[in-house]
C-alpha cells in the first residue's frame, strides 16, 4: 500500500542508510579518529555496502518490515568489525523481532526504536550521558514515545526521533566517554562530537526522510 | 588430539595475538581443542562476527562445552552477539570469561587438560585475573572452585595455604623437600607438567605456600636451579602425590 511503513520502505531505508553513511564516511573517520581508532565511518560504510549487495540479490521482496530489519543485522554483524558490528546488529536484530508486520503504525515504530535502544543498552552496557550511541538513541524513543501518544502519524514519530537523535548527537560533544575505546582518552575525550551518535542520528534521519518521501 | 571435554576460544583484534596466545597455551595443554579467532577476517585488526561464530560452532561440536577469552571490548561484544543468534541449547555450553588474556588461556588451558568440568575452566580462568597469589591467598585452579557450575568462586573461598581442605581427613599433611635440577628452574613447561599431575590426584597440594595444581602459582615462585621446595598435601592420594611431584623435579623434566 502506497505512503504505509511496509517492507518496501524499510528496504528504501537500509538503501538510504547505504548512501548517507558513504557520503559521511570521511566525517564518521574523522570524528572516530579524535577519540577512538578511526575505523567506525570505515566500518559502517562496508556494512551497509554488504546490506546493498544482500538487498540486490534479493529474488522477491520480504513479506514483512522484519525480514528486512534481520537481514541488515546479520549482514551487520558479519561485516562490520569493531563494537559497531554487534552493537548496530543486536539494534536491528532486536527492532526485527517486534516488527515481524506487514505495515507498522505509530506504535509499532516506537516499538521498534525501543527494541533497537535495548540491543544497544544489553550489548554495550552504556547508560546516558557516557558519549555513546545511547545518547542518540535514547532522546530519539523518547521523542517518539511523545509523537506517538500526541497522535502523530508514523513518519511524523520518525521525524521527531531524528531529531532528537541529532540534538542527542550533537549533545554529546562536551561529555567524558567513560565506555567503549573513548573512555581510555578521559578527559581528553570531551570537545568531540560521538562518532556512534553521530551515525545513530545519520540511521535515524534516514528512516524518517524515507518515511516523509512516500508519507 | 582433543580429548578434553572442554574447548577454549580465544577472540582478539589481532589474529597473530590469537594465533601466539593459543600456541602458548596449547604447548602446555595439548590435549585442549585451542581455537584462535582473531583478526577481522581479512587481514586487518577487528573482530570478526563470522570467524568467532565458526570457532564456536567447532569448539561445541561432539557436545563439548567452550569457555571464551577476549581481549578488548568489541571482542566481548562480537562473542556476545554470535551467542544471541546461536541455538539455545549450544549457547548454553559457552562461557564468557572475564579474565586477563594469556594468563588465563594458560591457566584455563591446564586445567582443561586434566579433563575437569567447564566450571573449574572457568574458575581458572577468572581466578587467573584475581592477582597474583602472593596477594590473593590461594587463588588458583582448587579443584572445588566451581565444581557445581559456579564460575566465581571467590579466591579467598579457595584453601588458605596453611590450612588445607582435606584437614579433617588426614591427621597431618605429607611432606617431602626437593631441590630443583634442571638450569632454567620452574619455567612455564614445567610448572605446567606440575601443576596438570598434581590436579590429577584427590588431595590438596601446596608448594612453598601456593597451589601445586596453579600453573600461574609454580611459575611465580621464581623457583631456579638448587632452590629446595617444600611440598605438602593432605587428602586421600596426599602420599602419592607429593611422591609424585618429588620424583617428577628430581628429573629435572627432561632438561638435565
Amino acid at each position: 500500500m502506497a505512503g504505509s511503513l511496509d517492507a518496501g520502505w524499510a528496504v528504501a531505508w537500509a538503501r538510504r542508510t547505504a548512501q548517507v553513511v558513504t557520503e559521511n564516511r570521511e566525517l564518521l573517520i574523522e570524528l572516530d579518529r579524535q577519540i577512538g581508532d578511526g575505523d567506525h565511518g570505515e566500518n559502517l560504510t562496508r556494512g551497509f555496502t554488504a546490506v546493498l549487495a544482500k538487498l540486490d540479490a534479493l529474488e522477491e521482496q520480504p513479506a514483512d518490515v522484519g525480514a528486512v530489519l534481520k537481514l541488515v543485522a546479520t549482514t551487520l554483524m558479519s561485516t562490520v568489525g569493531g563494537a559497531a558490528g554487534p552493537l548496530y546488529g543486536t539494534a536491528y536484530l532486536r527492532a526485527a523481532k517486534v516488527t515481524g508486520l506487514p505495515e507498522l503504525d505509530s506504535g509499532a515504530v516506537v516499538a521498534m526504536l525501543e527494541a533497537g535502544l535495548e540491543g544497544i543498552v544489553v550489548r554495550g552496557k552504556a547508560g546516558t550521558g557516557e558519549k555513546t550511541m545511547v545518547d542518540a538513541w535514547t532522546p530519539a524513543v523518547e521523542a517518539a514515545v511523545a509523537a506517538s501518544d500526541a497522535g502523530a502519524s508514523p513518519a511524523a514519530v520518525l521525524a521527531a526521533a531524528a531529531e532528537a537523535a541529532r540534538a542527542g548527537a550533537e549533545a554529546t560533544t562536551p561529555l567524558v566517554a567513560t565506555k567503549g575505546r573513548a573512555s581510555y582518552l578521559g578527559e581528553r575525550s570531551a570537545g568531540h562530537q560521538d562518532p556512534g551518535a553521530t551515525s545513530s542520528a545519520l540511521v535515524l534521519e534516514a528512516a524518517a526522510e524515507t518515511a516523509a518521501a512516500i508519507a | 588430539m582433543t580429548a578434553a571435554p572442554v574447548a577454549l576460544v580465544l577472540v582478539s583484534h589481532s589474529a597473530t595475538l590469537a594465533e601466539g596466545v593459543r600456541e602458548l597455551a596449547a604447548q602446555m595443554a595439548p590435549e585442549v581443542l585451542i581455537i584462535a579467532a582473531g583478526g577481522d577476517g581479512a587481514g586487518g585488526l577487528g573482530t570478526s562476527f563470522d570467524l568467532v561464530e565458526q570457532a564456536l560452532g567447532e569448539a561445541t561440536a561432539d557436545g563439548r562445552s567452550a569457555v571464551v577469552l577476549t581481549d578488548l571490548g568489541s571482542a566481548v561484544l562480537t562473542t556476545e552477539s554470535v551467542l544471541e543468534l546461536l541455538d539455545e541449547d549450544v549457547a548454553a555450553r559457552v562461557h564468557l570469561a572475564d579474565a586477563p588474556f594469556v594468563e588465563a588461556a594458560v591457566a584455563a588451558g591446564v586445567t582443561a587438560a586434566g579433563g575437569a568440568p567447564v566450571g573449574e575452566v572457568l574458575g581458572a580462568a577468572v581466578a587467573a585475573g584475581a592477582g597474583f597469589p602472593h596477594a590473593v591467598g590461594a587463588g588458583g585452579v582448587e579443584p572445588e572452585a566451581g565444581a557445581a557450575g559456579e564460575p566465581s568462586a571467590s579466591p579467598a573461598a579457595a584453601a588458605a595455604p596453611a590450612e588445607p581442605h582435606h584437614a579433617g581427613e588426614t591427621a597431618a599433611p605429607i611432606t617431602a623437600h626437593v631441590v630443583v635440577r634442571n638450569p632454567m628452574g620452574l619455567h612455564a613447561r614445567p610448572a605446567a607438567v606440575l601443576a596438570r599431575m598434581m590436579a590429577g590426584f584427590d588431595a590438596a597440594v601446596q608448594v612453598d605456600g601456593v597451589n601445586g595444581a596453579s600453573v600461574l602459582e609454580l611459575m611465580q615462585l621464581g623457583a631456579t636451579q638448587g632452590r629446595t621446595l617444600e611440598v605438602s598435601a593432605t587428602g586421600p592420594q596426599a602420599r602419592v602425590a607429593v611422591d609424585a611431584f618429588v620424583g617428577a623435579v628430581e628429573e629435572g623434566f627432561g632438561e638435565v
